[in-house]
C-alpha cells in the first residue's frame, strides 16, 4: 500500500473531522464493548457478574483464581492449548511445504496437462468445505484416523489456497533469477529452497498467519472428527467448558479470553500480513 | 555421422523433456494426492450418497440406492425448509447492513477521521476472534433475565425485553446480529482498499464541477467502488450460506428449528441422527446454491459493475 492515499478533493474542515472522529470513537467503543465486558467479567467474582450498572473495572477481583480454575481445573485448558498449538503449527508448516512444491511445479516446470490440472484445482476452490464433510468423515473412519490429531492435520494440510497464493507469487519472480541457478547446475528442489522461498517470505508469512487463524478458530472439523476429550482443541474446549460450567459465567469468560488472546496477539504483530492477505483476494484485475 | 549426431541430440532433448515432465508431476504429487483424496473423491461420494440411504452405524454393506427419494423427502421436510428460509432471512438482514454500514464506516474512516489506522484495528478485533468464544460471550450478554443487554433495556424503560436466543422470534436475528458485528471489520477493510484505488483526479474534477464532499462520495466513490461492492455482495452471500459455528454454539438451531440453517441441519442429520444419505442430499442443495450464485455472478459481473 505505497503511494499517495486517494482522498476526496480538499481537506475537510477541522471541526467536522473532529466531530466524525468522536462519532467513530463511540461506535468503536460500542463495537469493542462485548470484548471488554468479556475481559472484565473474567476477573470478577461470580456474584458480581450481573451487577448493574455494569462494573467495567471489577470492585472485587477474583481473576487469579478464575484463570487458575480454567487452566488447571478438571476440564484443563492447558491440554486444549497444547493440542491446538500442535495441530495448528503442524498444519501450517505442512500446508506451506506441500503448497510450495505444487506451486513450483505449476509455475516453473513445463509439463503436459499442467494448466488443465491447475484449472481443476481452482474450480474446486469454489466448493464449500461443508459439502464434502460427510465423505471426509467416512474416509477418515475407514483409514482408521477418526478421532486422532492426524486426521485434523491431514484435513488442513492440503490447501488449494496455499498452492494458489504461492503460485501467483512465483509467477512474478523473473525467470532470469532462476536461470542463473540452473546454469550453475542447481536442481529444481535446490532452486525452490535456495532461491524462490527466500524471496517469497512475505507471501509465505501472509499465508502462514491466515492459516494459523483459520486452523486455530476451526470448530466444525474438530467437532466432527474428534470424540475424545483429551484430544480436544481450544474451540471444542471452550464449548465443552461452557456446557460443563454453564452457570459460572466468570469462568466461561476466562475461558473465552484464553481462546481469543493468542489471536489478538497474532493480529497485533502480524496485522500487516493479515490485511495484505485478505485484501489480495479482493482486488481483481 | 551427421545423422547419428542429430538423432542422439533429439533423443537427449526428448529425454530432457520427459524428465521435466516426471519432475513436474513429482512436485505436484503430494498436493495432488490430497486433492483427490480430500476434495475430488469426497465430492463424487457426496453425489452418490445423496441418491442412497445409509445409516452410518450399519457399515458399508448397508448402503441402498434410492434414486431421488432423499430429495423428494427434503421437499416435504419442515425442518429443512425452515433452515433454507432462515438462510435467506439471514442474507436479507445481514448483507445490506454489512454493505451499507461497511461502506459508510469505510468512507468516514478513510476520508473524514483522524487515527485511521487505529480505527481499522479496533473494528477488526471481532473479525479475528473465534466464533465459538465470541458466541459464548454473546450468550451471556443476551441472557434474558439478568444479562447486561436486557438490564440496559429495562433501565431505559422497556418493560418486557425480548428473550433473544431463547425466543423463537428473536433467536435467528440475534445470531445474525452477532454475525454482522463479527464481519463488519472485514467489509470496512476491503472497502477502504477499494476507495484507495480511485484516482484522485476524479474527485478534483467533481469539485471543479461544484460537487460538495457528500456529492463527491455519492457521484464518484459509490459508482467507482462498485467492483468491490459486487465482490463483497457475492462472497458475503456465499459465506452466510455457510454459517454454522454460531448456530451450533448458541441455539443448536432452536427453539425447534426456528434458528436452524442449512449447514447446521446438514450437520444434525449426518452426525447427530447418522442419516448420511439424507445429509448428503442437503450437501448437494448447498452446493447447487453456491454454484448458482457463482454462475450468476460471472454472468452479471460486467453489467452490474458500472463506472
Amino acid at each position: 500500500m505505497k503511494g499517495k492515499k486517494k482522498l476526496l478533493a480538499g481537506v475537510p474542515p477541522k471541526g467536522s473531522r473532529i466531530f466524525v472522529t468522536v462519532i467513530l470513537a463511540l461506535i468503536g467503543i460500542i463495537m469493542c464493548s462485548p470484548l471488554l465486558w468479556m475481559i472484565s467479567t473474567s476477573f470478577k467474582i461470580e456474584a458480581d457478574v450481573f451487577n448493574f450498572p455494569i462494573e467495567w473495572i471489577p470492585r472485587r477481583s477474583n481473576g487469579l483464581q478464575n484463570y487458575k480454575d480454567v487452566w488447571l481445573g478438571s476440564v484443563s485448558f492447558a491440554t486444549y492449548y497444547i493440542n491446538s498449538i500442535k495441530v495448528t503449527l503442524i498444519s501450517v508448516i505442512s500446508s506451506i511445504l506441500i503448497g510450495a512444491l505444487a506451486a513450483y511445479g505449476f509455475s516453473r516446470i513445463e509439463f503436459p496437462g499442467r494448466d488443465t490440472l491447475f484449472l481443476l484445482y481452482l474450480a474446486t476452490m469454489a466448493i464449500p468445505e461443508q459439502v464434502t464433510l460427510v465423505p471426509r468423515f467416512i474416509i477418515f473412519k475407514h483409514m482408521g484416523l477418526f478421532d486422532t490429531h492426524l486426521c485434523l492435520i491431514l484435513n488442513a494440510s492440503f490447501s488449494v489456497l496455499s498452492v494458489f497464493m504461492l503460485r501467483q507469487f512465483m509467477m512474478t519472480i523473473p525467470k532470469e533469477l532462476t536461470d542463473a541457478a540452473k546454469i550453475d547446475g542447481a536442481g529444481h528442489l535446490c532452486t525452490l529452497f535456495r532461491i524462490i522461498l527466500p524471496v517469497a517470505k512475505p507471501s509465505i508469512a501472509t499465508f502462514a498467519i491466515l492459516k494459523f487463524v483459520w486452523t486455530w478458530n476451526d470448530y466444525q472439523g474438530p467437532l466432527v472428527f474428534l470424540t475424545s476429550p483429551k484430544l480436544y482443541t481450544i474451540q471444542l474446549g471452550v464449548k465443552m467448558f461452557s456446557d460443563a460450567y454453564g452457570d459460572f459465567y466468570s469462568l466461561m469468560m476466562a475461558a473465552a479470553v484464553s481462546a481469543i488472546l493468542p489471536l489478538i496477539l497474532v493480529f497485533i504483530f502480524g496485522q500487516k500480513y493479515i490485511i495484505a492477505g485478505l485484501v489480495s483476494g479482493s482486488v481483481k484485475g | 555421422m551427421k545423422e547419428v549426431k542429430a538423432a542422439t541430440g533429439s533423443t537427449r532433448r526428448m529425454s530432457l523433456k520427459t524428465r521435466e515432465t516426471i519432475k513436474g508431476y513429482l512436485f505436484i504429487t503430494p498436493s495432488f494426492l490430497g486433492f483427490i483424496l480430500f476434495s475430488l473423491f469426497p465430492l463424487l461420494l457426496t453425489v452418490v450418497l445423496s441418491f442412497s440411504e445409509w445409516n452410518l452405524v450399519s457399515g458399508l454393506s448397508g448402503i441402498e440406492f434410492r434414486g431421488l427419494d432423499n430429495f423428494i423427502k427434503l421437499s416435504h421436510d419442515k425442518g429443512f425448509i425452515n433452515s433454507l428460509i432462515n438462510n435467506f432471512k439471514f442474507v436479507l438482514f445481514a448483507l445490506p447492513l454489512l454493505l451499507i454500514g461497511g461502506f459508510l464506516l469505510a468512507i468516514l474512516i478513510h476520508n473524514f477521521a483522524y487515527g485511521k489506522k487505529l480505527f481499522k484495528t479496533v473494528f477488526f478485533f471481532p473479525y479475528i476472534s473465534s466464533a465459538v468464544a465470541v458466541a459464548t460471550v454473546w450468550r451471556v450478554i443476551f441472557q434474558p433475565s439478568y444479562g447486561p443487554i436486557n438490564e440496559l433495556l429495562r433501565s431505559l424503560g422497556v418493560g418486557n425485553p425480548p428473550g433473544w436466543l431463547m425466543d423463537g422470534k428473536w433467536a435467528l436475528f440475534t445470531i445474525a446480529m452477532m454475525y454482522v458485528w463479527q464481519e463488519i471489520g472485514y467489509y470496512i477493510l476491503i472497502f477502504i482498499t477499494g476507495l484507495q484505488a480511485i484516482p484522485e483526479e476524479l474527485y478534483e474534477a467533481a469539485k471543479i464541477d461544484g460537487a460538495n464532499r457528500w456529492q463527491q462520495v455519492w457521484n464518484v466513490s459509490v459508482p467507482l467502488v462498485s467492483p468491490t461492492t459486487f465482490f463483497l455482495f457475492v462472497t458475503g452471500m456465499i459465506s452466510t450460506f455457510k454459517v454454522f459455528d454460531a448456530v451450533q454454539v448458541l441455539t443448536q438451531g432452536g427453539p425447534g428449528t426456528e434458528s436452524s440453517v442449512l449447514v447446521y441441519y446438514l450437520y444434525k442429520e449426518s452426525f447427530r441422527l447418522y442419516r448420511v444419505g439424507y445429509g448428503s442430499a442437503i450437501s448437494i442443495i448447498l452446493f447447487l446454491i453456491v454454484f448458482t450464485i457463482t454462475a450468476i455472478q460471472m454472468k452479471l459481473q460486467k453489467r452490474w459493475v458500472n463506472y
